[in-house]
């Protein structure tokens, strides 16, 4: 009797499991991050599928008031400008120019590829956001950015259906991705101003990324370009990937 | 010597069934996992604050002295840094190279938790069904009488933990300990480690309210990571000091004396 009990008990959880498994499996991301048979790679890979499949999708992160705002450290390339490199050079040209001559490309699998002015940018619907930006590291800061929704961008030039990832570089040198669930995030902007100004140099002058449902790493400095791309790019030497650091940092 | 046998020598002394040996084997090295990593992510920053914001341009709860980055940042034209947010949000550049192994330590860590959140799930979901908990972990009410508490809180303060033959077979102190880690310190510790998560903490953003905030959030979970680790040290000195050799046999093989046939019974 006992037993019999046990089997049924067993039976439920099995069926539970089963279509919890099934509901997962249906909102499986399409393409997962390469892993290079690397088990940490492999963990972070579980990571991203697990959330995608079993969040809710696409929740606005907490959003502050204008008194909880903090001091904010600026880490990693605070000055692009004082890198000798081409990109550390045209970016000195830009920044002595007010960055009037600043355009962001926006290429790869879309119907109109075309550039956008810091102007340009500025005509389009912004938005402002007081967000928490919480770094790698540990540490975290409250700042307010203004800018504009990256899918208004995305619909200008217009997504190709096959697109699945955005791949975005920077003037120092850095390269990153994004699936289009966090792309076309309602929070996740191109930032042209910080706590009321025109966005200072340390935070990625003129324009930055901000993306609110992952770690501040993600949210690039200093853009340069976007591009559409159908096929996962872990950006190469430059990319996260192949420097040791995990792809998806929503956790 | 007391005529009382110490906890493992009493004869109802049987192994544990064999999910429980399993399940704690694979937690065991999950936690181990989770506490060399932990100790490296938070060597990038070992500083530590309440509410939702907290960097090296905030006054600090406390600073950790582990590491390279003790008292280490330094910020271009703030040196000493003041901790003093007095006058207003500053920012400043950061000019200092720090330690930082975080590549490796984040993605080992979340890899080791899925270790403890599977395996921890299935093991209270099982616990649960079988009334292993019920009838092994949770403290009985007749056990719960003040002047039996008091009678093992004096043995314990002695180092004079002896058992009598017909006693359960944990302690009360031991099932205050176990029921403490499975039911208190193990889900706060996975619930502070997910409200970290900015993915998470937008979906579930009563967590943060929760926890009082993301850096309350990582503060929680460091201390509570700080009461497994002396859960842990206690329970390994516990465990050598009953008898090392009997214990592990108990929580991995089972006893050598006995056929295997009459192990389970205690399910």
């Amino acid at each position: 009797m006992k037993n019999r009990g046990l089997l049924t008990r067993r039976a439920a959880i099995t069926a539970g499991l089963a279509s919890l498994g099934a509901v997962a499996f249906a909102r499986y991301p399409r393409e997962l991050p390469p892993t290079y048979g690397h088990i940490l790679r492999m963990g972070d890979a579980v990571t991203y599928a697990a959330q995608r499949a079993l969040l809710p999708r696409q929740k606005r992160a907490r959003e502050y008031s204008r008194a909880d705002i903090t001091s904010f450290p600026a880490i990693g390339t605070t000055d692009p400008g004082a890198r000798k490199t081409d990109l550390g050079e045209e970016y000195r040209r830009l920044q002595a120019g007010a960055f009037k001559d600043w355009t962001l490309s926006v290429e790869g699998s879309v119907k109109s590829p075309r550039t956008f002015s810091l102007a340009e940018l500025k005509d389009l619907p912004s938005q402002t956001q007081i967000t928490r930006h919480a770094c790698e590291e540990g540490w975290s800061a409250i700042g307010e950015w203004t800018g504009v929704q990256l899918r208004h961008v995305l619909d200008a030039v217009g997504i190709q259906p096959r697109a699945r990832f955005l791949v975005y570089t920077a003037y120092d040198d850095w390269i990153d991705s994004i699936d289009l669930l966090d792309a076309l995030h309602p929070q996740t902007i191109l930032a042209y101003g910080m706590n009321g100004r025109e966005l200072p140099v340390p935070h990625g002058a003129p324009v930055r990324l901000r993306l609110e449902t992952q770690l501040g790493a993600k949210s690039l400095k200093f853009l340069h370009t976007l591009t559409l791309v159908d096929e996962f790019n872990d950006g190469g030497p430059e990319g996260a990937i192949q420097n040791g650091w995990s792809w998806y940092m929503g956790i | 010597m007391s005529e009382a046998p110490s906890v493992l020598e009493s004869p109802g002394m049987r192994a544990h069934p064999r999910w429980v040996r399993i399940s704690h084997w694979i937690l065991a090295a999950s936690v181990l996992t989770l506490a060399v990593s932990g100790v490296v992510i938070l060597m990038a920053h070992p500083r530590l604050y309440w509410g939702e914001a907290g960097n090296d341009l905030m006054p600090a709860l406390v600073e950790l002295p582990i590491g390279p980055n003790y008292r280490h940042v330094e910020f271009e034209g703030r040196a000493p840094i003041r901790q003093d947010d007095a006058a207003g949000p500053v920012s400043a550049s950061r000019t200092t190279d720090i330690f930082n192994q975080n590549g490796w330590g984040r993605s080992l860590h979340f890899l080791a938790a899925w270790f403890l959140v599977v395996p921890g799930l299935v093991y209270l979901l099982t616990g649960m069904f079988r009334g292993h908990f019920r009838a092994h972990i949770w403290p009985q009410s007749l056990e719960l009488a003040p002047p039996l508490v008091w009678r093992e809180v004096r043995d314990h303060a002695r180092f004079r933990i002896r058992r009598r033959p017909d006693d359960p077979e944990y302690g009360l102190l031991q099932k205050f300990a176990y029921s403490f880690v499975v039911f208190v310190a193990a889900p706060l510790v996975v619930l502070t480690g997910l409200t970290m998560s900015p993915t998470v903490s937008a979906a579930f953003p009563f967590l943060l309210t929760l926890f009082g905030g993301f850096q309350s959030a990582r503060t929680i979970h460091f201390a509570t990571f700080v009461t497994l680790l002396l859960f842990t040290l206690v329970h390994v000195v516990m465990v050598i000091a009953s008898g090392f050799g009997r214990q592990m046999r108990a929580m991995t093989i089972g006893p050598s004396a006995r056929p295997s046939g009459s192990l389970r019974t205690g399910n």
